[in-house]
């Protein structure tokens, strides 16, 4: 398998804040990977790193074989970047800006309108082609950032948070465009919106509090964590005794009482606690109201990982 | 890639940039407006005073040389009022990278740092040559009047240009410092009055005045400024250029390594 990102051990502090610890993780040619955390959990400062911008304060990262640390210029040649707050010089206009990018990535000069034009095509720039990036909405902003980023044909690309400040549309629309881009490029990106996530990405990399809390397919990470099946219960009948017979069922995991008479019930993996249950509720003489099956979500798994890392 | 193509992407941008804002037109339309004053209320009135008394007084004719002296205030005071423009050309070319979070994507570009720091420093230039050289405007007018020394006139542009470079690449230091412009300009202007100031304690016979009137910015000019082409003056103005686009470049190094 080839690989793209290599990273091992980064680990990176502001003066004496920890912001990410001993990262460990790697994305194969082709792939698209997305991070997900929390704000603050750390993202940024991975991508940032990941693009040449900082050195981490321990540990390596790897781009296409090259250095971090040893090899930047040619790191940063191999990658598009879009930064989290899409950073553009006001005062030039959408193509003045993108021939200035293309130069600076070293497009050769006869290529260079022929580049331009084709990621202005890319990202539907043409018709604010000459308009000054000042007077754009954070739509075009937004594309015109993944446009410089597209230029000279990166292997890789990292993108920070590509949708935030869109309107749904826009958010639609870049996304389609990202799923376009994924055949002739690998993908990094980071986002805290689930859906996304699980839209756009082969794999998931959760991240909180600086490290890396899973790292699987969105489908594999929502069935692994959520450990079997759970199911929604309501029963009138005395609430303590309910409780403690629920619990005895075997392979019940976990009752979680959710107020009066209705509990969420957790099995262990693969158990079939449906009929079980009904039985002993019928057997005891209580009132079954409602027996119904639940399905994590992967926003549930997210909250799930996050929280317990905090406990 | 040719290595020189990451230089001249910046350059172009920045001079872009300079065009593009208004800073570039107002400085040099107050530029002009109070170099045009001086020549006319100033230099020409004492032309005109020196040339008469000259013609009167034959003595006085065989001392002084109106014109020499006349361009030798005229480059010096240039010198002193382009230090005061230099700041203002420098203090956005870094500072506002900062600000912006431009420098996020200007860094992550396969550019060396040589390479952005040239371009910014040579588009600085390029518009402070351009200033430089519309005053050659009234220089132009007198050539009317009287027979022109141009040898001096080439002398003491040359001197003023070298002397710009060495106060642009002090004010892009200041800019590699800060984030805020304002910061910048305050800094660049502080830095370039004391290096301008340092040699009067050699005027008050101290001890170690030589040693820092020959550190001085403005030490360095009168000699250019009547004409005399002295290597060491330009050597002066070159090596304080380096050394402040050098500290410039291990400031920008220095993000690389801190925190």
């Amino acid at each position: 398998m080839d690989l793209m990102v290599e990273v091992q051990e980064l680990t990176k502090y502001y003066g004496a804040t920890l912001a990410i610890s001993r990262l460990n993780f790697q994305v194969a040619k082709g792939e698209i990977v997305g991070f997900l955390g929390p704000n603050g959990a750390g993202k940024t400062t991975t991508l940032k790193i990941l693009a040449g911008f900082m050195p981490p304060t321990s540990g390596t990262a790897r781009i296409n074989g090259y250095d971090c640390l040893r090899d930047s210029l040619a790191l940063r040649r191999s990658l598009g970047y879009l930064p989290e707050t899409v950073p553009l010089y006001p005062d030039l206009t959408v193509s003045q800006f993108l021939r200035f990018a293309a130069r600076a990535k070293g497009v050769e000069a006869r290529e260079e309108t022929r580049e331009v034009q084709r990621v202005m095509a890319a990202c539907s720039l043409k018709e604010v082609e000459h308009t000054l990036i000042a007077s754009l909405s954070k739509g075009f902003r937004q594309r015109v950032g993944l446009a410089q980023a597209l230029l000279g044909r990166p292997p890789l690309l990292i993108l920070d948070e590509p949708t935030i400040g869109l309107d749904p549309a826009q958010i639609v629309e870049i996304r389609q465009l990202i799923k376009e881009l994924s055949g002739d490029h690998t993908v990094v990106l980071s986002s805290h919106i689930l859906p996304e996530v699980s839209q756009l990405c082969q794999r998931v990399i959760i991240i909180n509090h600086g490290q890396i809390v899973a790292s699987d397919t969105p489908e594999n990470l929502s069935r692994q964590l959520s450990r079997g099946s759970r199911l929604s219960l309501e029963v009138r009948g005395p609430g303590a005794e309910v409780l403690s017979a629920l619990k005895g069922v075997f392979g019940v995991r976990e009752v979680v009482s959710q107020g009066e008479s209705r509990y969420l019930v957790e099995a262990r993996e693969d158990q079939e606690l449906g009929p079980e249950l009904a039985r002993l509720v019928v057997q005891r003489g209580w009132d079954l109201l409602k027996l119904q099956p639940q399905e994590f979500t992967l926003e549930e798994v997210f909250l799930n990982l996050v929280t317990e890392e905090e406990t | 890639m040719n290595r020189m193509s990451g230089v001249s992407a910046v350059l172009r941008k920045e001079l872009t940039i300079y065009f593009a804002t208004p800073i570039f037109y107002l400085m040099g339309f107050f530029f002009l407006l109070v170099e045009g004053f001086l020549f006319f209320f100033v230099y020409f009135t004492y032309f005109q005073n020196a040339t008469f008394q000259a013609a009167q007084n034959p003595q006085v004719a065989a001392l002084v040389n109106p014109f020499q002296t006349v361009f030798r205030s005229f480059f010096e005071d240039l010198g002193f009022i382009l230090l005061l423009v230099t700041p203002l050309l420098t203090m956005r070319l870094l500072a506002e990278e900062k600000r912006s979070g431009t420098a996020e994507l200007l860094f992550t570009y396969p550019l060396a740092d040589w390479a952005v720091l040239g371009g910014k420093f040579l588009a600085a230039f390029l518009v402070y040559a351009t200033f430089v050289l519309l005053t050659f405007v009234y220089p132009g007018i007198f050539a009317f009047v009287t027979r022109m020394d141009w040898g001096q006139l080439a002398a003491g542009y040359l001197g003023v240009l070298f002397l710009g470079s060495a106060c642009l690449a002090l004010g892009l230091f200041a800019s590699s410092l800060t984030e805020n412009q304002i910061i910048a300009a305050i800094t660049g202007f502080a830095l370039l009055l004391l290096f301008w100031l340092i040699g009067v304690p050699q005027d008050l016979g101290s001890s170690y005045g030589n040693f820092l009137a020959a550190l001085s910015l403005r030490e360095h000019l009168p000699n250019l400024a009547r004409g005399v082409i002295e290597t060491k003056d330009l050597v002066f103005y070159l090596c304080f250029t380096y050394f402040f686009l050098f500290l410039t470049k291990r400031q920008l190094e220095s993000r690389r390594w801190r925190a």
